[in-house]
């Protein structure tokens, strides 16, 4: 293939693809990733892109980017900086400019790199790399929008969407740039544009022409090769923490025999899930966009009520609509999954960005003592993992469970290997007809399984178990509103010990890293890959430590207490104030070495930073 | 095996099962206050479903917040007695979730014209098959005494002690904008035709709104006075009847005659009126405006206020539509184990 190029072997390298909201760059960036995993990469991705749909062409704050890491192995997230950046406009490149490795390659469009394009990105001089302060950089100017134009003028298109084109010109340049087969990015493009014949043959042309303007033109002297995963036989599919959630869903319905109901609203960045859950009529899944936030929720009640696995998908600000319609299911003690794609906040915040927020919301903002379940989604193909389990939880300890997964991990994506649900626990909801032992007519609503402290579930249409539910308190024996102080302070700790309980069925909390450490780190949820790789960096650097990532985080397994005694510190590190941090000394109290590292910045943790803050709190006396 | 040939049938199809209004009871003691018209409207309800045949086990009665909202807890049906504002949206969930059911939605002026504004109007633009029970006492009774929505302009309440400066909704007008394709009305007291209208609303595919105008003899006792009492009741109201004339009147001499675009009160066999110039109700036409002028219709004007069935069309409902989409896509895409799904999809590969 190559004449006489240099090819490096290289473990990992991230690829940001950057350019206008409108410039297709999240395309360019989902197609190098699939077909990188599809080769036999590690793959994990971070779309980045601003909250406008299309703001002003060239401007600052338009720029849209898509970040991708690929790697032979141990590739744990999208990467702190950038190898090789792809830049349409100045004003991609000023904004990644503080996110270039040294000696990192830029392509850019050298068509939008006239005076008015830099005036846009308040570029003064002519030359943007000098007076960006990107000294080391290997640049490789292409005219990309003018080559596309001329790739594709007898294809018969319009102007614009031969324009459009120009992200497949960028991508047959990285293709190169990265020694990918071409047949898979072809394959991935007819998938893509099947219902447009037309787009397909352009899209694949100028595909191949920026592929082969990089072999013909020999712009660089290195490409890179990086060597193939040896991953377990099977089948795999790229999928994101989205659809992986609404897949999760789908699988824990079909366990338990049940309906899946998913009463929703939609909201950046959580809208996939209800966009999957409509199209997914084939397994006669009812997807229902309601009116407001609110009727997401208890349209779900209603159907759970009705029997169904409910669900209703959101992010922070919908969270906080939703929070009287929990306390009902809390109350009513109904099975239902609340999904909360957390991003920045406070209120609108910054809808496209990733934070980890909404953890004592989603703990405690409900009036009255109102404990439920939180887990908390590691990655994007756990976002399945933890579905499923939601969906078990709620449904066969009857409470609402709330998921809380992140933009990041919501809208990344990795390869992931198409599970066998044979292998997945069984999913038995407490049906009162199979589960209680006595007369029917001595059965009440808030009668109790006398373990799990679970009531049993009456659905309408089932003879003879007619009964009345609600928000007010009900009497433990009878089920009739009851305001007795007695019975009162009785159903509050019992709905608490309830909760309680389910720490007997989840799996204990794991550590990963050096036995012997004396420092844990303590991450949750969707930080698993920077801190995990955080702590091999820091092992590799000769230290003793170790990582707990949380998942189950109400209840806690059961082992937290005792193994967070184990270590001298413990560095509890969050994209948030400090709220898992305070929720664990609140919990253990005789705890003093707990060390909270936060990040709130709208952006994934970087992993060079996250290595020499530990490493400063590792020294400390 | 007997050699004796018989025809199976399934017992379910025998309508032998005639429910009485006591199987609709339940033992819960009631809390409503002594005289209010609520107890009233339970009754009906519990008669009109007795006569509906429907069973117990299969109707669901969803409430949100107020007086009218504990109404589920003395039906011996499944019941629901929600959040402020909700029980539309709930009782939408349910109706969804399993459309073989009946579901009743028990609400108030305050939960259904207030706080749960948006999700009122929203399942009757979308038309699922709800029995909605409007409760109408322009009072907030269960926090004693404030106005509502549909209190008149003026109106002197502990939350408006100088009187509103509000305009009242007008719950048919607001059923209207939002395309409903039933409204009825009764009065508390007035058994029978309460009965009858839910009945109808029962049969009605799709979202059926009865609004009720309730006493509640503690905060705002008599406000509908004007048209419950004896006295003015047969002069004040008319009762519609689909395809009759709309004759009212203690005598019977009184008809409903269009006035250019207007409506207007007659007597026939006065002012060169006769039988035929009075109007007779259609309930199913689809344009809606002589329903809402109907429906609107206001003894301040000298009109008879309208009970019974207004408005009842034939429209598709939400429910019945989702079913079908997803039978429609079933039928084209054969459902597969979710494994088998995924092993389906364009975007997989092997690795070997």
């Amino acid at each position: 293939m190559s004449r006489n190029r240099v090819v490096t072997d290289i473990k990992q390298v991230t690829v940001r693809f950057s350019g206008d909201s409108g410039d297709g760059m999240q395309l360019s960036g989902t197609l190098f990733s699939t077909l990188s995993a599809i080769f036999g990469n590690e793959i994990s991705t971070f779309p980045d892109f601003p909250a406008e749909i299309r703001a002003p062409q060239g401007s600052l704050h338009g720029v849209s980017g898509f970040q991708v890491r690929i790697g032979a192995k141990d590739v744990y997230n999208s990467g702190d900086k950038t190898d090789v950046l792809i830049a349409m406009n100045p004003s991609a490149l000023k904004v990644n400019a503080q996110h270039l490795k040294n000696g990192s390659i830029v392509i850019y469009d050298v068509d939008s790199f006239k005076k008015r394009d830099l005036v846009k990105a308040n570029i003064n001089s002519d030359d943007p790399f000098t007076e960006l302060n990107l000294n080391n950089i290997q640049q490789i100017a292409v005219p990309i929008t003018s080559l596309t134009k001329a790739s594709l003028e007898e294809s018969g298109l319009e102007n614009k969407d031969i324009l459009r084109s120009k992200n497949m010109f960028a991508l047959g340049l990285v293709c190169w740039l990265f020694n990918r087969p071409m047949e898979i990015a072809d394959k991935l493009l007819e998938q893509k544009f099947a219902r447009r014949p037309k787009l397909i043959e352009a899209n694949i042309k100028a595909l191949t022409d920026g592929y082969n303007y990089g072999e013909n033109l020999q712009l660089t002297a290195t490409t890179y090769k990086i060597d193939v995963v040896e991953s377990g036989k099977g089948f795999y599919m790229d999928v994101n923490g989205n659809t992986a959630t609404a897949y999760g869903l789908i699988a824990a319905a079909e366990k338990a025999g049940i309906q899946l109901f998913l009463g929703s609203y939609p909201i950046t960045p959580a809208t996939e899930i209800l966009q999957e859950l409509t199209n997914r009529k084939d397994f006669g899944v009812k997807a229902l966009q309601m009116e407001d936030e609110i009727a997401g929720i208890t349209s779900a009640i209603g159907a759970s009520f009705a029997g169904c696995l409910a669900a209703t998908s959101t992010s922070g600000p919908g969270l906080s609509l939703k929070s009287e319609a929990l306390g009902l299911a809390v109350m009513a003690e109904l099975p239902l999954v609340v999904i909360d794609v957390q991003r920045s906040g406070p209120s609108t915040g910054m809808p496209t960005k990733s934070e980890q927020t909404d953890l004592n919301q989603a703990l405690y903002g409900r009036n009255g003592e109102s404990p439920l379940v939180v887990i908390a989604a590691t990655t994007p193909i756990d976002c399945f993992e933890s579905a499923y389990e939601a969906s078990k939880l709620a449904l066969e300890h009857m409470t609402p469970v709330i998921l809380l997964t992140d933009g990041y991990i919501a809208n990344g994506s990795s390869a992931w290997k198409i599970p066998d649900m044979n292998d997945y626990p069984p999913i038995i909801p407490p049906y009162v007809q199979h589960n209680f032992k006595g007369e029917i007519e001595e059965w009440k609503p808030f009668l109790r399984d006398d373990n799990t402290l679970v009531r049993y579930w009456g659905i309408p249409g089932t003879a003879d178990y007619m009964h009345r539910i609600g928000g007010l308190e009900k009497d433990r024996y009878t089920g009739v509103i009851s305001s007795n102080p007695e019975n009162h302070q009785y159903m509050v700790d019992t709905r608490k010990q309830k909760i309680e309980n389910i720490a007997n069925f989840i799996p204990e909390q794991n550590v990963l890293g050096d036995e012997d450490a004396d420092t844990l780190i303590v991450g949750w949820g969707g930080t698993y890959g920077h801190l995990l790789e955080t702590m091999l960096h820091l092992h590799d650097s000769g230290k003793k430590v170790a990582l707990a990532q949380f998942k189950h985080i109400s209840p806690l397994p059961k082992n937290t207490h005792e193994l967070l005694k184990r270590y001298k510190k413990v560095i509890v590190a969050e994209q948030n104030s400090g709220q898992f941090a305070a929720y664990l000394n609140g919990k253990f109290q005789d705890l003093s070495n707990i060390r909270p590292f936060n990040r709130i910045e709208g952006q994934p943790f970087k992993v060079s930073e996250l290595v020499e803050e530990f490493s400063k709190i590792m020294e400390e006396q | 095996m007997s050699s004796i040939e018989t025809k199976n049938i399934d017992v379910k199809d025998i309508k032998y099962q005639k429910y009485l209004a006591k199987d609709f009871k339940s033992p819960n003691p009631i809390r409503w206050c002594p005289g209010c018209g609520d107890y009233a409207i339970l009754t009906c309800l519990q008669k009109a479903l007795a006569e509906l045949n429907v069973e117990p086990c299969n109707t669901a009665v969803v409430s949100g917040i107020g007086c009218s909202s504990r109404l589920p807890y003395y039906m011996n049906t499944y019941g629901f007695h929600s959040i402020h504002g909700r029980a539309n949206a709930i009782a939408t969930g349910v109706k969804v979730a399993n459309p073989k059911l009946s579901v009743w939605v028990a609400t108030g002026d305050g939960d259904s014209l207030a706080i749960g504004g948006n999700h009122f109007i929203h399942t009757i633009r979308r038309n699922v098959d709800l029995n909605i029970l409007l409760f109408n006492n322009k009072i907030y009774g269960l926090t004693k005494g404030q106005y509502s929505p549909t209190s008149a302009r003026g109106f002197v309440s502990k939350s408006s002690p100088y009187g509103t400066v509000e305009e009242p909704f007008r719950p048919a007008e607001l059923t209207f904008g939002a395309r409903g394709t039933f409204f009825g009305r009764a009065l508390d007291v007035d058994m029978k035709n309460q009965v009858d209208t839910l009945v109808e609303a029962a049969k009605h595919k799709g979202t059926s709104v009865v609004e009720i105008l309730q006493n509640c003899v503690i905060f705002n006792d008599g406000i509908h006075d004007k048209i419950t009492d004896r006295t003015w009741k047969a002069d004040n109201t008319l009762l519609l009847k689909h395809g009759e004339k709309m004759i009212f009147g203690k005598e019977n001499d009184k008809g409903i005659v269009l006035d250019g675009w207007n409506l207007k009160a007659v007597t026939v066999g006065e002012d060169g009126y006769t039988m035929d110039d009075v109007l007779v109700h259609d309930c199913t036409t689809l344009d809606n405006t002589l329903h809402l002028k109907l429906a609107l219709m206001d003894t301040a004007d000298g009109l008879p206020v309208a009970l019974g069935v207004i408005r009842s069309i034939e429209a598709p409902t939400y429910e019945s539509d989702y079913e079908k989409q997803i039978a429609d896509v079933q039928e084209k895409m054969p459902k597969k184990s979710f494994t088998d799904f995924l092993l389906s999809q364009p975007n997989i590969w092997e690795v070997k």
